[in-house]
């Protein structure tokens, strides 16, 4: 007798564990052929609160670590990825795609967070600066992590457009709640799954998956999110984001780039979520004393 | 207020009532359960607030805590219009002259913990000592403790008399006495802790110090609420509760709310009778009540910190 296969069951990903959307809903999302992806969580607003509520717990832990070990880590996500590779390339086929099209989008994917988990430990001394000033004072800027990040990811890629952001996102030391690809979530939830596995603590990331419509006006109204981004091109949408992001003046970062392309990564990804400190630190005067330098 | 010893025939403590606890954790999961409506829900994030004693014992407590804390009392947000005040401050009776004087106007009242709390471990003379200088200093309720030690040892008629004669130095001043449950081991010994308490005087009992942990879960304040009732109904006195400690959420608050109306009835639904002694609940309800009201999630950002 022909062995039944266990269907995986897709839930969201909140604090480092999987439970099922709190309204108890789900979607069938279907590919080019009309197959059902899935029964998807259809998650609620509920869902975002406790995800920013495990997020801004999460913040402390991880923007404190080192960025050494943020690089470590992140790297770690690649190796698992990479382990993984051929789970991600069978959904995203699943998901329509061609086969070299899929085996491209994860290889770019486990190489790009390898790109960023490369610059983890670098992107300070790059983006800090020690500035000239007029007065007696050493003066200097650093790059600190906006907080909790509300992503929005892109919704014609499942896998790439997710990696691209979360990755300069987390480097970066911010938490974020990530709204999946409504049409195309099977990559997202597959993804945490490699998250729950590679030392991310708990909460760094979360992920919910449902209607764009429906999560948006939640995630960007909420007081304790400090950022979003928005990865398409919907007027309606960037919109909404100005409006609702005005309540507490949240950093709104839009792109419309095609993740697809090698060349959409760079350390600027970095700096959209990072806030400039800048510090006066008063010395002796500097020109009578340049003997002493 | 009461001279309860003299009407009252007190019973044998030695046979209180012993406690189901598979059946009293049976119970208190089902108010856990109770499903509330928005209306419900947001009148109980109002009564909750009104319910709290903002409490801060620390070592580390200055005359400048104690008094941002007396501010806080009377202006929880005041961004948001209509809220109602907290129901008193705790504090040390090294604090107590500050506290009342700042709040001398408003109806927050100032209750000041007292007996070597939270070890009550010093003599009964010392206990009488600060708790009528808390009193002379302006407090409005005194929160005691019990002698744990002697009341594990048997020694119930010493934590009685104990009680009763702070409860003569307190007067007319409200008498909370905490029983420290989490030292207590069990819930039998909260029965009767509660009993002993009751007897000797108190007008209010309370679950824990807050400096031991477990304190005020359900089903201990269950427990204790149900002392209260079968001595409402013996006596006809009518007794407060105050669970403190651990309350540190808005649905914990509610979950407590439902309990006390279903085993106390709403007699007992106002801050002359129930009380929560927390210091982070306030924000939080704060938080819920101005989501409930406005539908935006609130971030601790907005909301002062002490």
């Amino acid at each position: 007798m022909e062995r039944l296969k266990i269907l995986k069951t897709y839930k969201i990903y909140i604090g480092g564990s999987f439970p099922r959307t709190e309204s108890g809903r789900y979607y069938q999302p279907v590919n080019h052929k009309g197959d059902k992806l899935g029964n998807i969580c259809q998650s609620s607003r509920k869902d975002i609160r406790n995800s920013v509520v495990e997020a801004r717990k999460a913040f402390s832990v991880w923007s404190e670590k080192s960025n050494f070990n943020r690089g470590q880590i992140l790297y770690r996500i690649a190796e698992m990825l990479e382990g993984r590779k051929s789970q991600f390339v069978d959904e995203l086929i699943f998901q329509s795609l061609s086969k070299s099209n899929a085996e491209k989008e994860v290889n770019l994917s486990i190489d790009r967070l390898i790109y960023y988990a490369g610059w983890c430990d670098k992107y300070s001394q790059v983006l800090d600066s020690v500035n000239p000033v007029a007065s007696s004072h050493f003066n200097f800027s650093i790059n600190e992590p906006t907080g909790v990040v509300g992503l929005i990811a892109d919704q014609n890629t499942s896998l790439i457009g997710l990696v691209s952001l979360l990755a300069p996102i987390i480097v970066g030391g911010n938490t974020c709640v990530v709204i999946a690809s409504e049409n195309l979530p099977l990559s997202a939830i597959t993804f945490a799954e490699v998250l729950n596995s590679s030392d991310v603590p708990a909460g760094v990331v979360n992920i919910i998956t449902g209607f764009l419509d429906e999560l948006i006006k939640p995630l960007t109204t909420h007081m304790d999110i400090n950022s979003i981004a928005y990865s398409g091109k919907s007027e309606k949408i960037k919109k909404q984001l100005k409006e609702s992001s005005a309540l507490n003046l949240k950093r709104i970062n839009v792109y419309s780039r095609d993740w697809i392309k090698p060349v959409s990564q760079d350390l600027y990804l970095i700096s959209d979520f990072q806030e400039i400190k800048t510090t006066w630190h008063p010395i002796e005067n500097i020109g009578g004393s340049s003997s002493q330098y | 207020m009461n001279n309860y010893t003299n009407k009252v025939v007190q019973p044998d403590f030695s046979k209180s009532p012993r406690i189901d606890k598979v059946g009293v954790e049976e119970r208190v999961s089902k108010f856990q359960k109770r499903s509330l409506k928005r209306e419900t829900k947001l009148m109980g994030l109002r009564m909750a607030l009104s319910m709290i004693d903002l409490t801060t014992l620390e070592g580390k407590d200055t005359i400048q805590k104690v008094k941002q804390m007396c501010y806080k009392a009377q202006h929880l947000h005041d961004v948001f219009p209509n809220l109602p005040k907290v129901a008193a401050v705790c504090v040390y009776p090294s604090m107590v002259r500050v506290a009342s004087k700042l709040l001398d106007q408003s109806e927050v009242k100032v209750a000041s913990v007292s007996t070597s709390f939270p070890s009550g471990q010093s003599p009964l003379k010392v206990k009488l000592m600060e708790t009528k200088f808390a009193i002379s200093e302006g407090a409005d309720e005194i929160d005691m403790v019990i002698s744990r030690g002697k009341f594990l040892a048997g020694e119930y008629n010493f934590v009685f008399d104990e009680i009763a004669r702070i409860k003569e130095v307190c007067g007319n001043v409200r008498l909370k006495v905490i029983l420290e449950t989490g030292e207590l081991i069990t819930l039998d010994n909260v029965r009767r802790a509660s009993e002993i308490a009751m007897y000797a005087g108190a007008d209010f009992i309370k679950t824990s110090t807050g400096k031991i942990q477990p304190a005020a879960s359900m089903q201990v304040t269950y427990v204790m609420l149900e002392a209260i009732r079968d001595f409402m109904d013996k006596t006809g006195i009518k007794v407060g509760m105050k669970p403190a400690g651990g309350i540190s959420n808005s649905k914990l608050a509610l979950h407590n709310l439902v309990m006390v109306n279903e085993v106390l009835g709403n007699g007992w639904l106002s801050n002359e009778w129930f009380r929560f002694g927390a210091s982070s609940l306030a924000n939080d309800l704060l938080m819920q009540i101005i989501k409930s009201e406005t539908g935006i999630y609130q971030s601790s950002d907005y909301f002062s910190i002490d």
